[in-house]
C-alpha cells in the first residue's frame, strides 16, 4: 500500500513536471491579453526602447521587433530565454544587466512578449524586389562589395552585411544607403564599455607626412587602430601624429536615386533580406 | 609545564614588540585628523571634506612619466567595479560586486581576508550589483549590502562582528554606498529610488549595530515638507541617499545628498516640490535632526539625483559647500546657512533658461517628458553622476567628470507594485543626435568658470583624484588610467588596464613609498614609481 502511494505520488510529480515544461514550450501564459500588451508596452519603453526604439521598430542598434521573422527567437519560450539571458556575441544584454532598466520579473517579460506579438507585422507574401538581381548589383555595378562583406565575400572597410537583412527594417537599410552619415553603424563592442565603436571616418597625417584616411576599428585617448580603403590596418599613437581628424561623415558615398534607382535598391535590399533570413 | 607556556608567551610577546603590528585602532580622532597621516586613506573621499586630495607628492608632474603598475588584484566579480579602497597602516580594504569585501597587503596586493555575503536570487538593484566601498572605525570595517544589511567585519579577519537588517530588500531597498564613520556612528543612506522606496539616512552604533537615528528623506504626515507631496505619493516617494556625504566637525553637521523622487520620470500624481528629494541635507551628527536643506531640482522628472559628493571648500572666511549636480549646474552654497551662493552651468543643458529670486535654476515647463517623447539635456544619466570629483587646494580648482548627452524622455505610466521597477517613464539617447561627449572639467568654484577640459574618446564613469604632486588622476571608458597636469589638463602619463573604469582613484603610502590605486574591469590596480 505505501509503495503504491509512493508510485502514485511520483507519477503525479512527473505529470505535473511535464505539464510545467509543456506550458513553457507552449508559450506565453498571458496569451494575447490586451491589458498585458499595454503593460508590456510600458515595460518595453523602459527596458528595451533604448536599442529597439519606441514602438519596437528598431532604434538603429537593436533589430526591428515588429518583424514576424526573428533571427534569434521564434517561439515565445525562445523569446523569454533571449530576454532573460541575452544573446552572447551581440550587444543584447541579459535581463537587468544593461544598466538602464532595473530588470524585469518573469511576468513583466511575458507582458513584453505579449506586446511584441501585438505589434508584429507579417511579411508581405510577394517579394518586394528581385534578390538575384540584387546580388548581381551588390557584387557588380553598385560596388557594394568593394567595402562590405556578405557571407565571407567582399570588402572589409564597411560593416559585414550578412545579418543586416535579418535584423533591420527595409526602411532602415534603405535610409543607410541613401543617407550613410545619418546613423553610423556600430563596430567593435567591448564588454565593459558603455558605447561601442562607430564607423567614424578618420584622417591622420603621420610624423613622416603620410596621410591615411580610413575607418577607426577602435580608438582610445592615446591610440587608434585604422583600416583604410586598401584594407591596410594601421596601429598608431596619437601623440606621434602630425594631425588627427575624425568625422561623422561616412566614407560610404551617398547613393542618391540618380546613382542607384529605387528599383535597384529594392533588389539589393531583397538580396540582403534573403541572406539575413537564413 | 605552566612555566614553559609562560616562557613561550613571553618570547612571543617580545618578538611582537620587535615587529610592531601593522594594525592600529582607527579612532574617530584619527578620522578627524586624517590630514596628519596622508599615507592612509581613511574614508571614501579621503577626508571628511570630500575633496579626494592627497598631500603625498612623491609621484609628481616631473616624474609621473615613469609611473608603473606594481600589482593587480583580481576580484572575480563581473559588472561595474565602483569601489574606492581604504588604506590603513599598510592594509587595503575594498569591496566588489555581489556583497564582496576584502583586505589586501597594500604593498603586494596579496589578500589577507575575503568576505562575501550571499546575494538573494530575487534581488534586482537598478544599476548593477555594485558597491562603492567601506568605512573603518576602531577594529571594524562597515559594509552596506545589496540586500539592505549593514555589516561590521573584523578588520583583521573579515569575521562578522554584527549584522543588522536595515530594510526589506524585497520592496526595493538596497545599499551600494560607502558608509561614513563619524564619532562612534556608522552613517549610510539607502538606494532604491527606482522602486518607490521611502528613502532614509541611518546612523548605527559602531560597536553594537544599534540604530541611533534614522532620517526619512520623505517627510511623513505632520512633518514639515509633507505638504509637498500629492495625496499618498509620499509613501513611495523615493529620495534615496546612495552616495557618501561629508562631515563638518566644527558645526557637528553631516551633509548628505538625496536622489530622485519616485516615479523618477513622471511627475503626475506627485504634484509639489517633493521634499527632500534631490536635496542637500544638513543633519546634526548626534541626533539626525535636520538643520537646513537645499533642493537642487524641484519636482524632478528626469532622474537627476542630487547624490553627487557635497564638497566642503573654504574661501577666505566663507565656509562653502560645492556640488557639481547631475542636472548640469555647479552649485556653491554657504554651508552654515544652506543659502545659495552661485549656480553655473558646467555642461550642455536645455531644461532651464531662468533663475528664481534666490538664483536657483528654474525648469522650463516644456522640459517635462511627453508620451511621444522629446529631447532634454542633460539626459537621465546627467552631466555627472556618482563619479567622485576632487578639489585641489593648490590650484583651487574643482575637477569633475562630465558628459554632454541628451536623452529622449517619454512617459510610460506604471502602477506602483512593491519591489517592482517604478520609473513612470522611459529615456534613451537619440541615435541621430550628435555623439555623446565626455570630459574631465576643471572648474573654478569662485566663478563657475571652466578653466580647462580634457575630452575623452567617449564618456567615462571614472572619478578623479588630485595630488600635491600637481597631478589629477582619472580613468576612461576605454580602460586607461591617466595622469593629467592639474594646472593645464595636459596628459602626462597613462596605462591601459584592459577594462572600463567605474571607480575613483585614491592614494596611499607604505614604507615611505607612494602608491596610486584604482579599480578597473574586475581588478584593483596599484601604481608606484620604479
Amino acid at each position: 500500500m505505501p509503495k503504491t502511494k509512493t508510485l502514485l505520488l511520483l507519477a503525479t510529480i512527473l505529470l505535473l513536471g511535464m505539464a510545467g515544461a509543456r506550458a513553457a514550450d507552449e508559450g506565453n501564459p498571458l496569451g494575447k491579453d490586451p491589458k498585458a500588451a499595454k503593460a508590456g508596452e510600458y515595460e518595453f519603453r523602459i527596458n528595451c526602447a533604448l536599442c529597439h526604439g519606441l514602438g519596437a521598430h528598431g532604434g538603429g542598434r537593436g533589430p526591428d521587433l515588429t518583424r514576424a521573422q526573428k533571427k534569434h527567437a521564434h517561439s515565445d519560450a525562445e523569446l523569454f530565454q533571449v530576454i532573460s539571458n541575452g544573446i552572447p556575441g551581440t550587444v543584447m544584454p541579459a535581463n537587468g544587466t544593461n544598466g538602464q532598466g532595473v530588470g524585469m520579473t518573469d511576468e513583466e517579460i511575458w507582458q513584453i512578449i505579449t506586446y511584441i506579438r501585438s505589434v508584429e507585422v507579417k511579411a508581405s507574401a510577394t517579394p518586394v524586389g528581385n534578390a538575384a538581381h540584387g546580388k548581381e548589383l551588390f557584387y557588380g555595378d553598385a560596388n557594394c562589395s568593394l567595402c562590405h562583406m556578405v557571407e565571407g565575400k567582399g570588402g572589409r572597410i564597411g560593416p559585414d552585411l550578412s545579418s543586416v537583412g535579418g535584423s533591420r527594417t527595409r526602411d532602415a537599410i534603405i535610409d543607410s544607403v541613401r543617407n550613410p552619415s545619418r546613423r553610423l553603424a556600430w563596430g567593435l563592442t567591448e564588454s565593459t564599455k558603455e558605447f561601442p565603436q562607430e564607423y567614424e571616418t578618420v584622417t591622420v597625417v603621420t610624423a613622416e607626412g603620410k596621410e591615411i584616411k580610413g575607418v577607426a576599428l577602435n580608438e582610445d585617448n592615446f591610440s587608434v587602430q585604422i583600416i583604410d580603403s586598401s584594407e591596410q590596418v594601421y596601429l598608431l599613437d596619437k601623440d606621434k601624429l602630425r594631425s588627427f581628424k575624425k568625422s561623422r561623415e561616412s566614407l560610404m558615398p551617398i547613393y542618391a536615386p540618380d546613382l542607384l534607382s529605387d528599383k535597384d535598391l529594392n533588389d539589393i535590399v531583397a538580396y540582403l533580406i534573403s541572406v539575413g533570413a537564413k | 609545564m605552566r612555566a614553559r607556556i609562560l616562557f613561550s608567551l613571553l618570547i612571543f610577546c617580545s618578538v611582537s614588540a620587535l615587529f610592531p603590528p601593522a594594525h592600529a585602532q582607527v579612532t574617530s580622532e584619527r578620522l578627524l585628523n586624517s590630514a596628519k597621516e596622508p599615507q592612509n586613506w581613511l574614508t571614501y573621499s579621503g577626508d571628511y571634506s570630500g575633496r579626494r586630495f592627497t598631500a603625498l607628492d612623491q609621484i609628481n608632474s616631473k616624474n609621473v612619466s615613469s609611473l608603473a603598475a606594481k600589482w593587480v588584484y583580481q576580484t572575480g566579480a563581473t559588472g561595474k567595479l565602483e569601489t574606492t579602497p581604504l588604506v590603513v597602516d599598510g592594509i587595503l580594504y575594498a569591496t566588489a560586486q555581489d556583497n564582496r569585501a576584502f583586505a589586501l597587503d597594500a604593498r603586494t596586493g596579496r589578500p589577507i581576508w575575503m568576505y562575501q555575503r550571499a546575494v538573494p536570487a530575487d534581488i534586482r538593484p537598478c544599476c548593477g550589483h555594485v558597491n562603492r566601498g567601506l568605512a573603518i572605525l576602531g577594529d571594524k570595517v562597515f559594509l552596506g549590502t545589496l540586500d539592505a544589511h549593514v555589516i561590521a567585519l573584523d578588520s583583521k579577519t573579515g569575521n562578522v562582528i554584527w549584522d543588522i537588517v536595515a530594510a526589506d530588500y524585497r520592496t526595493g531597498y538596497s545599499f551600494t554606498v560607502a558608509p561614513l564613520a563619524v564619532k562612534n556612528l556608522v552613517v549610510l543612506g539607502v538606494s532604491g529610488g527606482e522602486y518607490g522606496v521611502r528613502g532614509f539616512i541611518d546612523a548605527y552604533d559602531a560597536n553594537t549595530g544599534d540604530r541611533k537615528w534614522r532620517f526619512y528623506t520623505v517627510p511623513g504626515p505632520g512633518e514639515p515638507g509633507h505638504e509637498t507631496w500629492e495625496g499618498d505619493s509620499w509613501k513611495v516617494g523615493g529620495a534615496p541617499a546612495w552616495n557618501t556625504g561629508t562631515y563638518d566637525a566644527v558645526t557637528n553637521q553631516i551633509f548628505w545628498p538625496t536622489g530622485n523622487p519616485a516615479p523618477s520620470n513622471r511627475g503626475a500624481g506627485r504634484a509639489g516640490d517633493n521634499l527632500y528629494s534631490n536635496s542637500l541635507l544638513a543633519l546634526d551628527a548626534d541626533t539626525g535632526k535636520m538643520n537646513w536643506y537645499f533642493q537642487f531640482t524641484k519636482h524632478d522628472e528626469h532622474d537627476w539625483d542630487a547624490t553627487e559628493i557635497p564638497m566642503m571648500i573654504d574661501a577666505g572666511n566663507r565656509h562653502l559647500i560645492a556640488q557639481a549636480n547631475r542636472n548640469g549646474f555647479f552649485y556653491v552654497l554657504d554651508r552654515t546657512s544652506g543659502k545659495l551662493v552661485s549656480a553655473n552651468a558646467y555642461g550642455k543643458i536645455t531644461w532651464s533658461d531662468s533663475k528664481d529670486a534666490e538664483g536657483r535654476p528654474v525648469a522650463k515647463k516644456e522640459a517635462s517628458p511627453t508620451l511621444e517623447g522629446h529631447t532634454v539635456c542633460p539626459g537621465a544619466l546627467g552631466t555627472t553622476n556618482f563619479m567622485a570629483p576632487t578639489y585641489d587646494p593648490q590650484t583651487s580648482l574643482f575637477y569633475v567628470t562630465a558628459r554632454d548627452q541628451c536623452d529622449i524622455f517619454s512617459t510610460a505610466p506604471q502602477p506602483y507594485e512593491a519591489g517592482h521597477a517604478f520609473y513612470g517613464s522611459a529615456y534613451f539617447p537619440s541615435d541621430e543626435a550628435e555623439p555623446y561627449r565626455g570630459f574631465l572639467k576643471a572648474i573654478d568654484p569662485a566663478t563657475g568658470e571652466i578653466k580647462w577640459k580634457f575630452e575623452h574618446t567617449s564618456p567615462t564613469w571614472s572619478g578623479a583624484l588630485s595630488t600635491a604632486g600637481g597631478l589629477v588622476f582619472t580613468g576612461d571608458a576605454e580602460g586607461n588610467f591617466i595622469a593629467l597636469d592639474a594646472a593645464s589638463g595636459k596628459p602626462l602619463w597613462h596605462f591601459q588596464m584592459g577594462g572600463a573604469v567605474y571607480a575613483a582613484p585614491m592614494a596611499f603610502a607604505v614604507d615611505g613609498k607612494e602608491y596610486v590605486a584604482i579599480a578597473a574591469g574586475s581588478a584593483v590596480y596599484a601604481f608606484a614609481l620604479p
